[in-house]
């Protein structure tokens, strides 16, 4: 983690006397990182798409347009004239608005699960390398079998017992996912309790859950920022591939893996438009956060180069 | 070596019960039972019903008798909404089928990836290397279930070249096997090109050259093994995702195999069902993970058992 060099170089020259800071550094790396830039701006575009794109729309993502419907073949194309910028679906509804709506529950679906896989993880890992000995080894052969489960079949076993509610969707994505992170964050933990100042801490007093959350976890913020990331897309695909077997959110409510099952249900009718904005929107986010997640973790990881 | 298998199994075998215990405990927290119908019945045939599915006994009979059931006897139980059929004879069905398809779609992501991360790691750097990493990166957003309907659309729709759906000859076998490799095939070449330049660099690849050995007989003997590593890790998760995937494929192409019988499962409440799939596919899991473990154990010099 630790970068920050002192050597002069060009570009900065003029403030080698104040020194840079780690975060400083990881900053300048990220933005020179075309990749990472290029994806930044993918996902900038996609979150406008889901947060303004309900203003400019014509029709709600529940409005059947009488016209259209029994003739979406002819009919139901993308066009500006009737307002359906992206066409509509076999049922007649605006799938602009729909694309809009999907991609917004896609991003909360992957944001929210990657928060809570975050969380879970990062106190489970942190518990685990701080504390040591036999809880440690405990905790993570634990991790160990659980990761040998596959976890899709439970998924949807819980989404069917407990009903298919879109909380629980929320939450069982970020359940499954937490101990890739968990195992992370312990091997960090275990290099940074052996720290001067932890032992300052545990030597006036401090208890060990306020050092790990104190002391340890904001020192882990970099490289807990960087598996979040990569997560997201992660969650993304989980969701969008539950919604696509028709076990996810439920009508009205969609998500761009529920579009993109409608789109794949119906090309065989010609309506191809129907598959193609879902899936682009959904390329287009997975492509952004695998690149931002990417350039993330030069920048805050170096020793991963 | 045998140790080594014994200390592996003894993580397996404790993976299984706690996969098929947590598995009952979600189906019997569920609210509702498997008979609550939209159809009040009376509490006799209710009660009568319970009695014929063990349901009446207390937890730990339930659970004990069905491990029992599935250790001593590989029996699953009868389904709860098929009355005339049991789990077992739902999974003989479709079964074969998955695994036909599945087999095929490892063997072929194994050896595409494979060969084309180690051509593009010898020409690094040249028009064939740029080209695999494109399609690797590509294929990363381009999961089984975005594939699928892109296949169906060019080749079955627009060239009419293959069917799109059916289990009636090899004809079939094609669209499946490919849309459930794609992105593991890009994976393996991504993970298989950076281990190879690794190794490419290492001195006992010198060493080999020095001595005057042919390049081709450097790649195959001295650099494919250790660079094979990382690749037999990732097979373990790469496996548990296919499986997972190949639901999406008897759904798609109504190929008739076992995730159609558990998606089905999971939209009638047939619980015993969901279970029975779930239960098998982590036993599957687990004995994938235990293969790749000891083919990592054999390979790697530094493991010591």
């Amino acid at each position: 983690m630790m970068v920050a060099t002192t050597e002069n170089n060009p570009a900065t020259e003029g403030m080698a006397a104040r020194g840079r800071s780690p975060w400083a550094d990881a900053r300048r790396r990220f933005l020179r990182n075309k990749a990472a830039m290029f994806g930044l701006i993918i996902l900038l575009f996609v979150a406008a798409f889901a947060i303004f794109g309900g203003l400019f729309s014509q029709w709600s993502n529940e409005e059947l347009d009488y016209n259209v419907m029994g003739q979406v073949e002819q009919l139901g194309g993308p066009s500006f004239a009737n307002g359906h910028y992206f066409g509509t679906d076999d049922l007649g509804r605006d799938l602009f608005a729909r694309t809009v709506q999907g991609t917004q529950i896609s991003l909360a679906v992957g944001v929210v699960g990657a928060i809570i896989a975050m969380v879970v993880g990062t106190l489970y890992g942190a518990t685990a390398g701080y504390v040591g000995g036999r809880v440690d080894g405990i905790m993570m052969r634990t991790v160990d079998i659980l990761m040998a489960v596959p976890y899709m079949f439970v998924l949807i076993l819980m989404l069917v017992m407990y009903g298919r509610s879109i909380t629980i969707l929320f939450v069982g994505v970020g359940l499954i996912s937490w101990m890739d992170m968990s195992r992370i964050v312990r091997g960090q933990t275990l290099s940074l309790k052996g720290r001067e100042y932890v032992e300052a801490a545990r030597a006036t007093g401090v208890s060990a859950p306020i050092i790990i959350l104190r002391h340890i976890v904001p020192n882990l913020l970099g490289v807990i920022a960087v598996y979040a990331t990569l997560l997201v897309p992660l969650m993304i695909l989980t969701e969008s591939f539950i919604s696509f077997l028709g076990l996810g959110v439920q009508e009205p409510m969609t998500s761009l893996g529920a579009l993109i099952s409608e789109g794949a249900g119906t090309i065989a009718y010609g309506t191809t438009w129907q598959l193609g904005f879902p899936l682009l929107f959904f390329c287009l986010t997975l492509f952004g956060f695998f690149f931002v997640g990417d350039g993330l973790r030069d920048a805050l990881d170096p020793k991963d180069r | 070596m045998f140790s080594y298998i014994l200390k592996r199994l003894a993580i397996a075998v404790p993976t299984l019960l706690l996969l098929i215990v947590i598995s009952f405990l979600l189906m019997h927290s569920a609210p509702g039972g498997p008979f609550t119908a939209e159809r009040e019945l009376p509490p006799q045939v209710l009660a009568n019903l319970n009695a014929k599915y063990g349901l009446d006994q207390p937890l730990w009979r339930q659970i004990t008798s069905y491990v029992w059931g599935i250790v001593a006897h590989f029996d699953f139980g009868p389904s709860f909404v098929y009355k005339d059929r049991t789990v077992n004879q739902i999974i003989a069905q479709g079964f074969p089928i998955t695994l036909t398809y599945g087999l095929l779609s490892f063997a072929l992501a194994v050896i595409v990836g494979v060969s084309l991360g180690v051509a593009a790691a010898i020409r690094h750097n040249t028009l064939l290397d740029y080209i695999a990493v494109g399609l690797s990166i590509g294929a990363q957003v381009l999961p089984n279930f975005v594939m699928a309907p892109i296949l169906v659309l060019i080749f079955t729709l627009w060239l009419g070249w293959l069917p799109g759906g059916g289990w009636q000859g090899p004809e079939y076998w094609i669209l499946p096997v490919i849309a459930l490799s794609t992105s593991f095939m890009a994976s393996i070449a991504r993970i298989t090109r950076s281990s190879m330049l690794e190794v490419l660099t290492s001195n006992h690849i010198r060493t080999a050259r020095a001595k005057g050995l042919p390049e081709r007989r450097v790649i195959l003997r001295h650099a494919l093994k250790p660079a094979m590593l990382p690749v037999i890790s990732y097979l373990g998760p790469a496996f548990v995702a296919m499986i997972t995937g190949s639901v999406v494929v008897d759904i798609y192409f109504s190929t008739g195999g076992i995730g159609k019988a558990f998606v089905d499962s999971a939209l009638n409440r047939d619980y015993a069902v969901m279970m029975g799939v779930t239960i098998l596919m982590g036993a599957l899991t687990i004995l994938f993970n235990l293969v790749v473990d000891i083919l990592y154990g054999w390979i790697d010099p530094k493991i010591r058992y």
